[in-house]
């Protein structure tokens, strides 16, 4: 029950912060829905037993890729900042509030419909997620294209940084 | 009763439609990156769901492959766009049309 009420609130606030990003104007809070979306979808994994993957997610996606992002919007200096100090505490207990009832909501017709999720944890599922079966998998069957991911990567960088060099003029 | 998918692969169908929407309705290039970035990551739940169901890791070492590629293509895709705001002063997708005629 309770992994039920869970995938329900994730749901919920992974769809309204996707929305969130797509009509939101100013790019900085783009990037901060996206953010939230990326920590529920985290989450999701972990409702799923994969640990590896969400630990994964946070690490490379809301650490990594996000502050990248970020980094860009603030560099081009496309918008005013929007002000981090006055936080609206009404409107994120709003948000908070809103998106409990939505999901409370959807979780009495999934469960009057009799088509509720159920925590997928067979057994073999719970073992499957862990970072040691992965990393067995990883680096024996599949150490090939791992080191081609490694040469993906570096030939990215390289890219990244001659395709923003300042031309020589 | 048995293991239902459904609710996982319609919450990252959900997601992927925003992801479309995003890159067709928006105007700024980076909100379009971002945008493909969440369509990245519905597919990403769609795998992990499906791998989890199943029982087999190779979905999950997929997902993995996918989140190093997608961290490639953001710092391409953002040097990219670096190097034409340097030149056109813009990020709005239709005043770039460097390749249009």
């Amino acid at each position: 029950m309770a992994a039920q009420i869970l995938f329900f609130l994730l749901a919920t606030v992974a769809i309204a912060a996707g929305l969130g990003m797509l009509l939101s104007k100013s790019p900085v809070s783009s990037a901060l829905w996206l953010i939230l979306n990326l920590f529920c979808i985290a989450g999701l994994y972990l409702t799923l037993n994969a640990e590896f993957i969400a630990v994964v997610q946070i690490l490379v996606y809301a650490g990594a890729i996000m502050v990248l992002f970020l980094f860009v919007i603030m560099l081009l200096n496309l918008d005013a900042l929007p002000d981090v100090n006055n936080i609206e505490w009404k409107r994120v207990f709003g948000f908070t509030l809103g998106m409990g009832v939505l999901a409370l909501l959807w979780f009495a017709v999934a469960s009057s419909l009799d088509i509720l999720p159920y925590k997928i944890s067979a057994g073999r599922a719970a073992e499957v997620g862990s970072a040691t079966s992965l990393g067995e998998v990883l680096f024996t069957q599949y150490a090939m294209p791992l080191e081609v991911i490694g040469i993906l990567l570096l030939a990215a960088t390289i890219g990244a940084v001659m395709i923003a060099k300042r031309k020589p003029v | 009763m048995e293991v239902t998918l459904n609710w996982y692969l319609m919450l990252s169908a959900l997601l992927f439609v925003i992801g479309v929407l995003g890159v067709l309705f928006r105007r700024n290039v980076i909100v379009i990156l971002m945008s493909v970035e969440l369509m990245l990551n519905a597919v990403n739940l769609t795998l992990v769901a499906l791998a989890q169901n199943m029982g087999d890791p190779a979905g999950q070492i997929l997902v993995f492959f996918v989140i190093a590629v997608a961290a490639a293509e953001a710092a391409v895709g953002l040097a990219i766009i670096i190097a034409i705001f340097r030149n056109r002063l813009t990020v709005d997708v239709t005043e770039i049309n460097l390749f249009k005629y």
